[in-house]
Protein backbone atom coordinates (compact mmCIF):
# COMPACT_ATOMS: atom_id res chain seq x y z
CA UNK A 1 0.00 0.00 0.00
CA UNK A 2 2.72 2.22 1.07
CA UNK A 3 4.74 1.75 -2.05
CA UNK A 4 1.31 2.05 -4.18
CA UNK A 5 1.02 5.66 -2.45
CA UNK A 6 4.67 6.47 -3.57
CA UNK A 7 4.87 5.11 -6.88
CA UNK A 8 1.36 7.27 -7.18
CA UNK A 9 2.99 10.27 -5.96
CA UNK A 10 6.10 9.68 -8.39
CA UNK A 11 3.64 9.40 -11.38
CA UNK A 12 1.83 12.47 -9.85
CA UNK A 13 5.10 14.55 -9.62
CA UNK A 14 5.76 13.37 -13.09
CA UNK A 15 2.66 14.46 -14.79
CA UNK A 16 2.64 17.82 -13.60
CA UNK A 17 6.39 18.77 -14.39
CA UNK A 18 5.23 17.90 -17.94
CA UNK A 19 2.01 19.60 -17.51
CA UNK A 20 3.39 22.63 -16.16
CA UNK A 21 6.46 22.51 -18.59
CA UNK A 22 4.34 22.46 -21.76
CA UNK A 23 2.95 25.79 -20.66
CA UNK A 24 6.29 27.22 -20.15
CA UNK A 25 7.37 26.63 -23.69
CA UNK A 26 3.93 27.83 -24.56
CA UNK A 27 5.39 30.97 -25.78
CA UNK A 28 7.80 29.46 -27.83
CA UNK A 29 5.24 27.48 -29.32
CA UNK A 30 3.16 30.74 -30.37
CA UNK A 31 5.98 32.62 -31.16
CA UNK A 32 6.86 29.64 -33.58
CA UNK A 33 3.06 29.51 -34.78
CA UNK A 34 2.75 32.81 -35.50
CA UNK A 35 5.97 33.07 -37.54
CA UNK A 36 4.75 29.63 -39.43
CA UNK A 37 1.25 31.24 -40.10
CA UNK A 38 2.44 34.09 -41.54
CA UNK A 39 4.73 32.36 -44.11
CA UNK A 40 2.07 29.29 -44.62
CA UNK A 41 -0.30 32.41 -45.55
CA UNK A 42 2.29 34.44 -47.54
CA UNK A 43 3.42 31.32 -49.83
CA UNK A 44 0.99 31.59 -52.73
CA UNK A 45 1.84 35.00 -53.05
CA UNK A 46 5.58 34.44 -53.05
CA UNK A 47 5.10 31.79 -55.48
CA UNK A 48 2.91 33.30 -57.92
CA UNK A 49 3.93 37.46 -58.11
CA UNK A 50 7.71 37.75 -58.66
CA UNK A 51 9.87 38.73 -55.01
CA UNK A 52 11.78 41.73 -56.95
CA UNK A 53 8.43 42.96 -58.18
CA UNK A 54 7.26 42.96 -54.37
CA UNK A 55 10.83 44.17 -52.87
CA UNK A 56 11.35 47.05 -55.03
CA UNK A 57 7.70 47.71 -56.40
CA UNK A 58 6.82 51.41 -56.11
CA UNK A 59 2.97 50.78 -56.65
CA UNK A 60 0.84 49.38 -54.22
CA UNK A 61 -2.55 49.50 -56.65
CA UNK A 62 -4.46 45.52 -55.07
CA UNK A 63 -7.54 46.64 -56.39
CA UNK A 64 -6.55 47.23 -60.31
CA UNK A 65 -7.24 44.85 -62.95
CA UNK A 66 -3.40 43.67 -62.96
CA UNK A 67 -2.60 44.42 -59.11
CA UNK A 68 1.18 45.55 -58.07
CA UNK A 69 1.76 44.71 -55.08
CA UNK A 70 4.49 47.04 -54.61
CA UNK A 71 6.54 47.36 -51.05
CA UNK A 72 7.67 50.47 -50.97
CA UNK A 73 5.74 53.34 -50.58
CA UNK A 74 4.53 51.05 -47.32
CA UNK A 75 7.52 50.62 -45.92
CA UNK A 76 8.96 53.98 -46.65
CA UNK A 77 5.90 55.09 -45.07
CA UNK A 78 5.82 53.24 -41.82
CA UNK A 79 10.08 54.36 -42.10
CA UNK A 80 9.06 57.94 -42.62
CA UNK A 81 6.38 58.32 -39.56
CA UNK A 82 8.41 55.79 -37.32
CA UNK A 83 11.64 58.20 -37.66
CA UNK A 84 9.47 61.10 -37.21
CA UNK A 85 7.62 59.71 -33.76
CA UNK A 86 11.42 58.66 -32.45
CA UNK A 87 12.96 62.35 -33.29
CA UNK A 88 9.84 63.60 -31.37
CA UNK A 89 9.55 61.16 -28.13
CA UNK A 90 13.66 60.80 -27.84
CA UNK A 91 14.39 64.17 -25.91
CA UNK A 92 11.36 64.59 -24.67
CA UNK A 93 11.33 61.23 -23.43
CA UNK A 94 14.52 61.08 -21.93
CA UNK A 95 14.51 64.56 -20.84
CA UNK A 96 10.81 63.43 -18.65
CA UNK A 97 12.84 60.21 -17.23
CA UNK A 98 16.15 62.44 -16.09
CA UNK A 99 13.89 65.45 -14.31
CA UNK A 100 11.88 62.31 -12.76
CA UNK A 101 14.30 59.80 -12.11
CA UNK A 102 17.21 62.03 -10.91
CA UNK A 103 15.55 65.91 -10.09
CA UNK A 104 11.93 65.59 -8.96
CA UNK A 105 11.37 65.19 -5.35
CA UNK A 106 10.60 61.66 -4.12
CA UNK A 107 6.39 62.58 -3.58
CA UNK A 108 6.51 64.16 -7.07
CA UNK A 109 8.12 61.11 -8.71
CA UNK A 110 5.70 58.90 -7.40
CA UNK A 111 3.26 60.98 -8.88
CA UNK A 112 4.62 61.56 -12.01
CA UNK A 113 5.35 57.74 -13.21
CA UNK A 114 2.01 56.47 -13.00
CA UNK A 115 0.51 59.54 -14.51
CA UNK A 116 2.66 58.85 -17.68
CA UNK A 117 2.24 54.99 -17.57
CA UNK A 118 -1.81 56.13 -17.53
CA UNK A 119 -1.21 57.04 -21.40
CA UNK A 120 -0.47 53.39 -21.82
CA UNK A 121 -3.61 52.40 -21.20
CA UNK A 122 -5.36 54.92 -23.14
CA UNK A 123 -6.63 53.11 -26.41
CA UNK A 124 -5.18 53.61 -29.74
CA UNK A 125 -8.46 54.27 -31.68
CA UNK A 126 -9.08 57.02 -29.33
CA UNK A 127 -5.54 58.37 -29.78
CA UNK A 128 -6.67 58.43 -32.76
CA UNK A 129 -9.86 60.03 -32.89
CA UNK A 130 -7.83 62.69 -30.83
CA UNK A 131 -5.79 63.20 -33.55
CA UNK A 132 -8.10 63.05 -36.62
CA UNK A 133 -9.92 66.27 -34.98
CA UNK A 134 -7.15 68.69 -32.92
CA UNK A 135 -4.13 67.50 -34.44
CA UNK A 136 -4.60 67.40 -37.95
CA UNK A 137 -6.47 71.13 -38.31
CA UNK A 138 -3.31 72.12 -36.49
CA UNK A 139 -1.52 70.70 -38.76
CA UNK A 140 -3.22 71.85 -41.81
CA UNK A 141 -3.08 75.16 -40.51
CA UNK A 142 0.04 75.60 -39.67
CA UNK A 143 1.93 74.43 -42.43
CA UNK A 144 -1.30 75.64 -44.82
CA UNK A 145 -1.99 72.18 -46.14
CA UNK A 146 -5.24 70.52 -48.15
CA UNK A 147 -5.41 67.66 -45.74
CA UNK A 148 -3.93 67.94 -42.32
CA UNK A 149 -4.20 63.97 -42.36
CA UNK A 150 0.03 63.43 -43.02
CA UNK A 151 2.74 61.58 -42.01
CA UNK A 152 3.74 64.65 -39.64
CA UNK A 153 0.33 64.09 -37.61
CA UNK A 154 0.61 60.24 -37.33
CA UNK A 155 4.50 60.70 -36.08
CA UNK A 156 3.78 63.26 -33.12
CA UNK A 157 0.64 61.04 -31.99
CA UNK A 158 2.96 58.47 -31.93
CA UNK A 159 5.70 59.92 -30.64
CA UNK A 160 3.32 60.55 -27.12
CA UNK A 161 2.12 56.74 -27.55
CA UNK A 162 5.58 55.34 -27.45
CA UNK A 163 6.47 57.92 -24.22
CA UNK A 164 5.28 55.93 -21.69
CA UNK A 165 7.54 52.93 -22.57
CA UNK A 166 10.59 55.38 -22.70
CA UNK A 167 9.93 57.21 -19.85
CA UNK A 168 9.27 54.20 -17.52
CA UNK A 169 12.24 52.23 -18.71
CA UNK A 170 14.48 54.92 -18.76
CA UNK A 171 13.60 55.97 -15.53
CA UNK A 172 14.05 52.29 -14.21
CA UNK A 173 17.98 52.90 -15.52
CA UNK A 174 18.63 56.04 -14.48
CA UNK A 175 17.34 54.95 -11.07
CA UNK A 176 19.21 51.76 -11.23
CA UNK A 177 22.52 54.28 -11.12
CA UNK A 178 24.49 53.10 -8.08
CA UNK A 179 24.50 56.10 -5.53
CA UNK A 180 28.35 55.62 -5.62
CA UNK A 181 28.78 57.02 -8.68
CA UNK A 182 27.23 60.15 -7.94
CA UNK A 183 29.13 60.76 -4.66
CA UNK A 184 32.37 60.01 -6.17
CA UNK A 185 31.65 62.62 -9.40
CA UNK A 186 30.39 65.32 -6.79
CA UNK A 187 33.28 64.39 -4.69
CA UNK A 188 35.39 65.39 -7.79
CA UNK A 189 33.55 69.02 -7.65
CA UNK A 190 31.06 68.45 -10.19
CA UNK A 191 27.80 70.38 -9.65
CA UNK A 192 24.74 68.24 -9.78
CA UNK A 193 23.80 68.50 -13.44
CA UNK A 194 27.05 67.99 -14.58
CA UNK A 195 26.80 64.63 -12.36
CA UNK A 196 23.33 63.74 -14.33
CA UNK A 197 24.79 64.41 -17.95
CA UNK A 198 27.84 63.27 -17.59
CA UNK A 199 27.85 60.61 -14.58
CA UNK A 200 24.57 59.06 -14.63
CA UNK A 201 22.93 59.25 -17.82
CA UNK A 202 26.31 57.68 -19.54
CA UNK A 203 26.28 54.95 -16.48
CA UNK A 204 22.77 54.44 -17.30
CA UNK A 205 22.53 54.32 -21.75
CA UNK A 206 21.94 51.12 -22.01
CA UNK A 207 18.76 51.17 -19.99
CA UNK A 208 18.37 54.09 -22.40
CA UNK A 209 18.52 52.77 -25.35
CA UNK A 210 16.62 49.67 -24.80
CA UNK A 211 13.87 52.10 -23.48
CA UNK A 212 13.89 53.72 -26.93
CA UNK A 213 14.27 50.50 -28.91
CA UNK A 214 11.23 49.35 -27.33
CA UNK A 215 9.53 52.47 -27.87
CA UNK A 216 10.69 52.30 -31.31
CA UNK A 217 9.37 48.83 -31.37
CA UNK A 218 5.85 49.93 -30.24
CA UNK A 219 6.18 52.84 -32.65
CA UNK A 220 6.64 50.49 -35.55
CA UNK A 221 3.44 48.27 -34.42
CA UNK A 222 0.83 50.93 -33.64
CA UNK A 223 -2.04 50.35 -36.00
CA UNK A 224 -5.22 51.93 -35.58
CA UNK A 225 -3.82 55.45 -35.13
CA UNK A 226 -2.04 55.66 -37.80
CA UNK A 227 -4.70 54.41 -39.87
CA UNK A 228 -6.70 57.09 -38.64
CA UNK A 229 -4.57 60.53 -38.74
CA UNK A 230 -1.66 59.29 -42.00
CA UNK A 231 -4.49 59.84 -44.70
CA UNK A 232 -4.04 56.39 -45.90
CA UNK A 233 -2.63 57.19 -49.49
CA UNK A 234 -0.22 53.88 -50.43
CA UNK A 235 1.98 56.13 -52.63
CA UNK A 236 5.51 56.47 -52.60
CA UNK A 237 6.67 60.28 -50.76
CA UNK A 238 9.56 61.27 -49.03
CA UNK A 239 7.55 64.26 -47.32
CA UNK A 240 6.17 64.38 -43.78
CA UNK A 241 3.64 66.93 -44.53
CA UNK A 242 2.10 64.60 -47.22
CA UNK A 243 -0.73 61.42 -46.65
CA UNK A 244 0.87 57.95 -46.75
CA UNK A 245 -0.27 54.48 -45.90
CA UNK A 246 2.63 52.43 -43.27
CA UNK A 247 2.32 48.43 -43.37
CA UNK A 248 0.20 48.06 -40.30
CA UNK A 249 -2.64 50.23 -41.51
CA UNK A 250 -2.46 48.24 -45.04
CA UNK A 251 -3.36 45.50 -43.51
CA UNK A 252 -5.58 46.52 -40.86
CA UNK A 253 -7.81 48.52 -43.78
CA UNK A 254 -7.55 45.89 -46.73
CA UNK A 255 -7.92 42.86 -45.13
CA UNK A 256 -11.78 43.20 -44.74
CA UNK A 257 -11.78 43.70 -48.10
CA UNK A 258 -9.70 40.86 -49.52
CA UNK A 259 -10.88 37.37 -50.94
CA UNK A 260 -9.55 34.43 -48.09
CA UNK A 261 -7.07 32.64 -50.49
CA UNK A 262 -6.92 35.60 -52.80
CA UNK A 263 -3.83 36.65 -53.67
CA UNK A 264 -4.20 40.34 -52.15
CA UNK A 265 -5.13 38.42 -49.05
CA UNK A 266 -2.10 36.47 -49.16
CA UNK A 267 -0.08 39.52 -50.07
CA UNK A 268 -1.70 41.05 -46.64
CA UNK A 269 0.04 38.05 -45.21
CA UNK A 270 3.65 38.62 -46.68
CA UNK A 271 3.81 42.31 -45.52
CA UNK A 272 2.45 41.31 -42.12
CA UNK A 273 5.82 38.56 -42.14
CA UNK A 274 7.84 41.89 -43.47
CA UNK A 275 6.55 43.69 -40.30
CA UNK A 276 6.59 40.91 -37.86
CA UNK A 277 10.40 40.47 -38.77
CA UNK A 278 11.57 44.15 -38.33
CA UNK A 279 9.87 44.18 -35.38
CA UNK A 280 11.51 40.75 -33.96
CA UNK A 281 14.99 42.18 -34.82
CA UNK A 282 14.43 45.77 -32.92
CA UNK A 283 13.06 43.86 -29.99
CA UNK A 284 15.94 41.47 -30.08
CA UNK A 285 18.51 44.32 -30.14
CA UNK A 286 16.28 45.69 -27.10
CA UNK A 287 16.95 42.64 -25.32
CA UNK A 288 20.70 42.83 -26.02
CA UNK A 289 20.67 46.41 -24.33
CA UNK A 290 18.37 45.02 -21.70
CA UNK A 291 21.02 42.06 -20.45
CA UNK A 292 24.18 44.78 -20.86
CA UNK A 293 22.02 46.51 -17.75
CA UNK A 294 21.71 43.20 -15.63
CA UNK A 295 25.13 42.46 -16.07
CA UNK A 296 26.29 45.83 -15.02
CA UNK A 297 24.18 45.72 -11.94
CA UNK B 1 31.05 79.65 -11.45
CA UNK B 2 27.92 82.00 -12.18
CA UNK B 3 27.91 80.75 -15.29
CA UNK B 4 27.71 76.95 -14.30
CA UNK B 5 25.02 77.72 -12.15
CA UNK B 6 23.22 79.32 -14.85
CA UNK B 7 23.87 76.29 -17.11
CA UNK B 8 22.16 73.95 -14.51
CA UNK B 9 19.21 76.21 -14.36
CA UNK B 10 18.46 76.21 -17.84
CA UNK B 11 18.96 72.16 -18.28
CA UNK B 12 16.72 71.67 -15.70
CA UNK B 13 13.94 74.03 -16.20
CA UNK B 14 13.90 72.26 -20.22
CA UNK B 15 13.99 69.28 -18.56
CA UNK B 16 10.58 70.28 -16.09
CA UNK B 17 9.70 71.46 -19.27
CA UNK B 18 9.31 67.78 -21.18
CA UNK B 19 7.90 66.08 -18.46
CA UNK B 20 5.27 69.18 -18.05
CA UNK B 21 4.33 68.62 -22.04
CA UNK B 22 3.92 64.95 -21.43
CA UNK B 23 1.87 65.27 -18.25
CA UNK B 24 -0.28 67.94 -20.25
CA UNK B 25 -1.02 65.55 -22.62
CA UNK B 26 -2.17 63.21 -20.75
CA UNK B 27 -4.18 65.31 -18.41
CA UNK B 28 -5.30 66.99 -22.10
CA UNK B 29 -6.85 63.87 -23.70
CA UNK B 30 -8.55 62.75 -20.39
CA UNK B 31 -10.21 66.39 -19.83
CA UNK B 32 -11.45 66.95 -23.25
CA UNK B 33 -12.87 63.48 -23.33
CA UNK B 34 -14.75 63.98 -20.41
CA UNK B 35 -16.15 67.62 -21.52
CA UNK B 36 -16.42 66.57 -24.66
CA UNK B 37 -17.81 63.45 -24.08
CA UNK B 38 -19.60 63.87 -21.01
CA UNK B 39 -22.76 65.11 -22.65
CA UNK B 40 -23.44 62.22 -24.68
CA UNK B 41 -23.34 59.45 -21.74
CA UNK B 42 -27.09 59.41 -20.36
CA UNK B 43 -28.96 56.14 -19.42
CA UNK B 44 -30.19 54.95 -23.15
CA UNK B 45 -26.48 55.91 -24.19
CA UNK B 46 -25.61 52.63 -22.16
CA UNK B 47 -28.93 50.56 -22.16
CA UNK B 48 -29.93 50.64 -25.91
CA UNK B 49 -29.28 49.78 -29.10
CA UNK B 50 -27.66 51.96 -31.85
CA UNK B 51 -30.45 52.60 -34.24
CA UNK B 52 -31.05 54.61 -37.93
CA UNK B 53 -27.43 53.22 -38.71
CA UNK B 54 -25.75 54.15 -35.63
CA UNK B 55 -27.04 57.18 -35.88
CA UNK B 56 -29.18 57.07 -32.85
CA UNK B 57 -29.99 54.96 -29.75
CA UNK B 58 -26.84 53.77 -27.62
CA UNK B 59 -23.76 51.18 -27.80
CA UNK B 60 -25.11 48.56 -25.24
CA UNK B 61 -23.92 45.57 -27.74
CA UNK B 62 -20.77 46.95 -27.82
CA UNK B 63 -20.67 47.25 -24.24
CA UNK B 64 -21.78 43.76 -23.86
CA UNK B 65 -19.42 42.48 -26.33
CA UNK B 66 -16.39 43.69 -24.98
CA UNK B 67 -17.25 42.46 -21.69
CA UNK B 68 -17.68 39.02 -23.12
CA UNK B 69 -14.39 39.28 -25.06
CA UNK B 70 -12.50 40.62 -21.60
CA UNK B 71 -14.33 37.49 -19.74
CA UNK B 72 -12.66 35.56 -22.45
CA UNK B 73 -9.31 36.72 -22.09
CA UNK B 74 -9.26 36.20 -19.00
CA UNK B 75 -10.21 32.40 -18.73
CA UNK B 76 -7.57 31.89 -21.80
CA UNK B 77 -5.25 33.67 -20.14
CA UNK B 78 -4.85 33.34 -16.42
CA UNK B 79 -4.51 29.45 -16.28
CA UNK B 80 -2.22 29.42 -18.88
CA UNK B 81 -0.03 32.43 -17.43
CA UNK B 82 -0.09 31.39 -14.47
CA UNK B 83 1.22 27.40 -14.83
CA UNK B 84 3.74 29.22 -17.20
CA UNK B 85 4.83 31.43 -14.72
CA UNK B 86 5.39 28.73 -12.54
CA UNK B 87 7.45 26.45 -14.39
CA UNK B 88 9.97 29.33 -15.22
CA UNK B 89 10.00 30.12 -11.31
CA UNK B 90 9.53 26.81 -9.81
CA UNK B 91 10.96 24.39 -12.40
CA UNK B 92 12.99 25.43 -14.65
CA UNK B 93 16.78 25.38 -14.23
CA UNK B 94 19.49 28.28 -15.75
CA UNK B 95 19.77 26.66 -19.17
CA UNK B 96 19.82 27.74 -22.81
CA UNK B 97 15.67 26.21 -22.88
CA UNK B 98 15.11 29.08 -19.70
CA UNK B 99 16.79 31.79 -21.84
CA UNK B 100 14.68 31.36 -25.08
CA UNK B 101 11.58 30.83 -23.21
CA UNK B 102 12.33 34.31 -21.59
CA UNK B 103 13.78 35.46 -25.07
CA UNK B 104 10.44 34.10 -26.73
CA UNK B 105 8.30 36.04 -24.09
CA UNK B 106 10.14 39.64 -24.41
CA UNK B 107 9.76 39.13 -28.37
CA UNK B 108 5.91 37.75 -27.74
CA UNK B 109 5.22 41.49 -26.24
CA UNK B 110 6.63 43.17 -28.96
CA UNK B 111 4.65 41.65 -31.90
CA UNK B 112 2.26 44.08 -33.02
CA UNK B 113 -1.16 43.75 -32.16
CA UNK B 114 -2.52 43.68 -35.82
CA UNK B 115 0.13 40.17 -36.54
CA UNK B 116 -1.85 38.93 -33.62
CA UNK B 117 -4.71 39.79 -35.65
CA UNK B 118 -3.42 38.10 -38.63
CA UNK B 119 -2.51 35.07 -36.82
CA UNK B 120 -5.93 35.11 -35.00
CA UNK B 121 -7.39 35.26 -38.44
CA UNK B 122 -5.33 32.40 -39.84
CA UNK B 123 -5.34 30.02 -37.15
CA UNK B 124 -8.57 30.31 -35.24
CA UNK B 125 -10.61 31.56 -37.37
CA UNK B 126 -9.64 29.68 -40.86
CA UNK B 127 -7.52 26.51 -39.78
CA UNK B 128 -9.65 25.42 -36.64
CA UNK B 129 -12.58 26.73 -37.59
CA UNK B 130 -13.99 28.53 -35.29
CA UNK B 131 -14.89 31.42 -37.18
CA UNK B 132 -14.91 34.85 -36.54
CA UNK B 133 -16.28 35.09 -33.16
CA UNK B 134 -16.15 35.66 -29.75
CA UNK B 135 -14.38 32.49 -29.16
CA UNK B 136 -11.90 33.49 -32.09
CA UNK B 137 -11.34 36.98 -30.65
CA UNK B 138 -10.95 35.67 -27.05
CA UNK B 139 -8.06 33.48 -27.51
CA UNK B 140 -6.13 36.35 -29.87
CA UNK B 141 -6.45 38.83 -26.80
CA UNK B 142 -5.06 36.21 -24.62
CA UNK B 143 -2.12 35.49 -26.41
CA UNK B 144 -1.78 39.30 -26.66
CA UNK B 145 -1.57 39.68 -23.16
CA UNK B 146 -0.24 36.58 -22.49
CA UNK B 147 3.15 37.92 -21.62
CA UNK B 148 2.13 40.78 -19.59
CA UNK B 149 0.41 37.52 -17.59
CA UNK B 150 2.99 35.53 -17.19
CA UNK B 151 5.80 38.62 -16.60
CA UNK B 152 3.76 39.64 -13.30
CA UNK B 153 2.57 36.09 -12.08
CA UNK B 154 6.29 35.11 -12.31
CA UNK B 155 7.53 38.40 -10.05
CA UNK B 156 4.19 37.83 -7.59
CA UNK B 157 6.14 33.90 -7.31
CA UNK B 158 9.43 35.30 -6.99
CA UNK B 159 8.47 37.65 -4.11
CA UNK B 160 6.86 34.80 -2.04
CA UNK B 161 9.90 33.78 0.60
CA UNK B 162 11.83 30.74 -0.03
CA UNK B 163 11.21 29.59 3.66
CA UNK B 164 7.51 28.80 3.13
CA UNK B 165 8.82 26.38 0.00
CA UNK B 166 11.13 24.58 2.54
CA UNK B 167 8.61 24.72 5.90
CA UNK B 168 6.38 22.98 2.79
CA UNK B 169 8.19 20.48 1.78
CA UNK B 170 9.85 19.73 5.14
CA UNK B 171 6.44 19.02 5.97
CA UNK B 172 6.22 15.77 3.96
CA UNK B 173 4.05 17.86 0.90
CA UNK B 174 5.00 17.31 -2.85
CA UNK B 175 6.64 20.05 -4.81
CA UNK B 176 3.15 20.63 -6.76
CA UNK B 177 0.98 20.70 -3.14
CA UNK B 178 3.38 22.75 -2.04
CA UNK B 179 3.43 25.21 -4.94
CA UNK B 180 -0.93 25.22 -5.29
CA UNK B 181 -1.58 25.46 -1.55
CA UNK B 182 1.18 27.72 -0.41
CA UNK B 183 3.04 29.17 -2.47
CA UNK B 184 -0.07 29.82 -5.21
CA UNK B 185 -2.53 30.99 -2.12
CA UNK B 186 0.59 33.89 -1.50
CA UNK B 187 1.28 35.00 -5.12
CA UNK B 188 -2.15 35.45 -5.74
CA UNK B 189 -2.38 39.30 -5.39
CA UNK B 190 0.17 40.16 -7.33
CA UNK B 191 -0.57 37.48 -10.27
CA UNK B 192 -4.59 39.39 -10.19
CA UNK B 193 -2.52 42.78 -10.99
CA UNK B 194 -0.53 41.31 -13.65
CA UNK B 195 -4.28 39.60 -15.28
CA UNK B 196 -6.26 43.04 -14.28
CA UNK B 197 -3.65 45.59 -16.38
CA UNK B 198 -3.78 42.76 -19.47
CA UNK B 199 -7.11 42.87 -19.75
CA UNK B 200 -7.06 46.19 -19.55
CA UNK B 201 -4.87 46.31 -22.25
CA UNK B 202 -7.00 43.81 -24.06
CA UNK B 203 -10.52 46.22 -23.48
CA UNK B 204 -9.14 48.84 -25.18
CA UNK B 205 -7.61 46.87 -28.66
CA UNK B 206 -8.80 47.05 -32.51
CA UNK B 207 -6.55 45.70 -34.34
CA UNK B 208 -6.59 42.04 -32.79
CA UNK B 209 -10.57 41.72 -33.45
CA UNK B 210 -10.59 43.23 -36.52
CA UNK B 211 -10.70 40.47 -38.40
CA UNK B 212 -11.43 37.50 -35.71
CA UNK B 213 -14.64 38.95 -33.98
CA UNK B 214 -15.93 42.14 -34.25
CA UNK B 215 -18.81 43.07 -36.27
CA UNK B 216 -20.27 46.53 -37.36
CA UNK B 217 -24.02 46.00 -36.57
CA UNK B 218 -25.85 43.27 -34.83
CA UNK B 219 -29.14 43.16 -33.80
CA UNK B 220 -29.59 41.03 -31.23
CA UNK B 221 -26.68 40.25 -28.43
CA UNK B 222 -24.85 37.05 -28.94
CA UNK B 223 -25.94 34.15 -27.83
CA UNK B 224 -22.90 31.89 -28.29
CA UNK B 225 -19.31 31.83 -27.81
CA UNK B 226 -19.36 31.23 -31.36
CA UNK B 227 -21.28 34.35 -32.51
CA UNK B 228 -19.52 36.99 -33.86
CA UNK B 229 -19.91 40.56 -31.78
CA UNK B 230 -19.81 44.12 -31.35
CA UNK B 231 -17.08 45.78 -29.08
CA UNK B 232 -16.22 49.01 -28.01
CA UNK B 233 -12.94 49.75 -29.70
CA UNK B 234 -14.23 48.70 -33.05
CA UNK B 235 -17.36 50.56 -32.77
CA UNK B 236 -16.00 53.57 -32.19
CA UNK B 237 -13.71 53.12 -34.94
CA UNK B 238 -16.64 52.04 -37.51
CA UNK B 239 -18.60 55.39 -35.89
CA UNK B 240 -15.37 57.69 -36.87
CA UNK B 241 -14.16 55.95 -40.11
CA UNK B 242 -17.54 54.47 -41.91
CA UNK B 243 -20.81 55.92 -40.82
CA UNK B 244 -21.37 59.22 -42.69
CA UNK B 245 -22.46 62.00 -40.95
CA UNK B 246 -22.33 60.03 -37.29
CA UNK B 247 -23.32 62.50 -34.66
CA UNK B 248 -20.11 64.29 -32.92
CA UNK B 249 -21.80 63.56 -29.33
CA UNK B 250 -21.93 59.87 -29.97
CA UNK B 251 -18.63 59.36 -30.66
CA UNK B 252 -17.35 61.31 -28.09
CA UNK B 253 -19.38 59.40 -25.84
CA UNK B 254 -17.98 56.05 -27.17
CA UNK B 255 -14.61 57.45 -26.73
CA UNK B 256 -15.06 58.13 -22.84
CA UNK B 257 -17.12 55.08 -22.03
CA UNK B 258 -14.06 53.04 -23.42
CA UNK B 259 -11.65 54.64 -21.63
CA UNK B 260 -13.48 54.99 -18.40
CA UNK B 261 -13.86 51.25 -18.76
CA UNK B 262 -9.90 50.71 -19.77
CA UNK B 263 -8.84 53.07 -17.00
CA UNK B 264 -11.21 50.97 -14.31
CA UNK B 265 -9.10 47.78 -14.72
CA UNK B 266 -6.00 50.18 -14.63
CA UNK B 267 -7.33 51.65 -11.17
CA UNK B 268 -8.19 48.11 -10.16
CA UNK B 269 -4.78 46.84 -10.64
CA UNK B 270 -3.47 50.11 -8.84
CA UNK B 271 -5.37 49.03 -5.85
CA UNK B 272 -4.65 45.64 -5.61
CA UNK B 273 -1.11 46.52 -5.65
CA UNK B 274 -0.95 49.16 -3.60
CA UNK B 275 -2.77 47.04 -0.73
CA UNK B 276 -0.16 44.31 -1.21
CA UNK B 277 2.56 46.64 -0.45
CA UNK B 278 0.61 47.39 2.59
CA UNK B 279 0.46 44.38 3.99
CA UNK B 280 3.68 43.50 3.26
CA UNK B 281 5.30 46.68 4.91
CA UNK B 282 3.37 45.37 8.17
CA UNK B 283 4.56 41.45 8.22
CA UNK B 284 8.10 42.99 7.69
Amino acid sequence: MDNFHKRFRNFNNFITSKFVFLNGILSIIVLGLILAFLIYNSLKFFTAYPIFDFLGGREWLPGSDTPKFGLLPLLVGSAIVSFGAIIIAVPLGVGAAIYIGELAPQPLREILKPVIEVLASIPSVVIGFIGMTLLSDFVKNLFDLSTGLTALTGSIMLAFMSLPTIVSISEDAIHAVPDRYRFASIALGADRWQTTYKTVVPAASSGIIAAIMLGLGRVIGETMTVLMVTGNSPRLVFSWLQPVRTITATIAAEMGETVQGGLHYSALFAIGLILFLITFCVNLTADRFVNRIREMG
Amino acid sequence: MRKRIFIQKFFYILLLLTTFIVVIFVFGIIIYLIVKGGKAISWEFLSEKPSNGMREGGILPAIIGTLYLVLGTLIFSLPIGIFSAIYLNEYANKNRLTRVIRLSIVNMAGVPSVIFGLFGLGFFVIFLGLGRSIISGSLTLALLILPIVITSAEEALKNVPDTYRNASLALGATKWQTITRIILPQALPGIITGAVLGIGRAAGETAPILFTVAVFYQPNLPKSIFNQAMALPYHLFALITQVADAPEDKKWGTALVLLILVLFFSVIAAVIRTRLRMKKRVRL
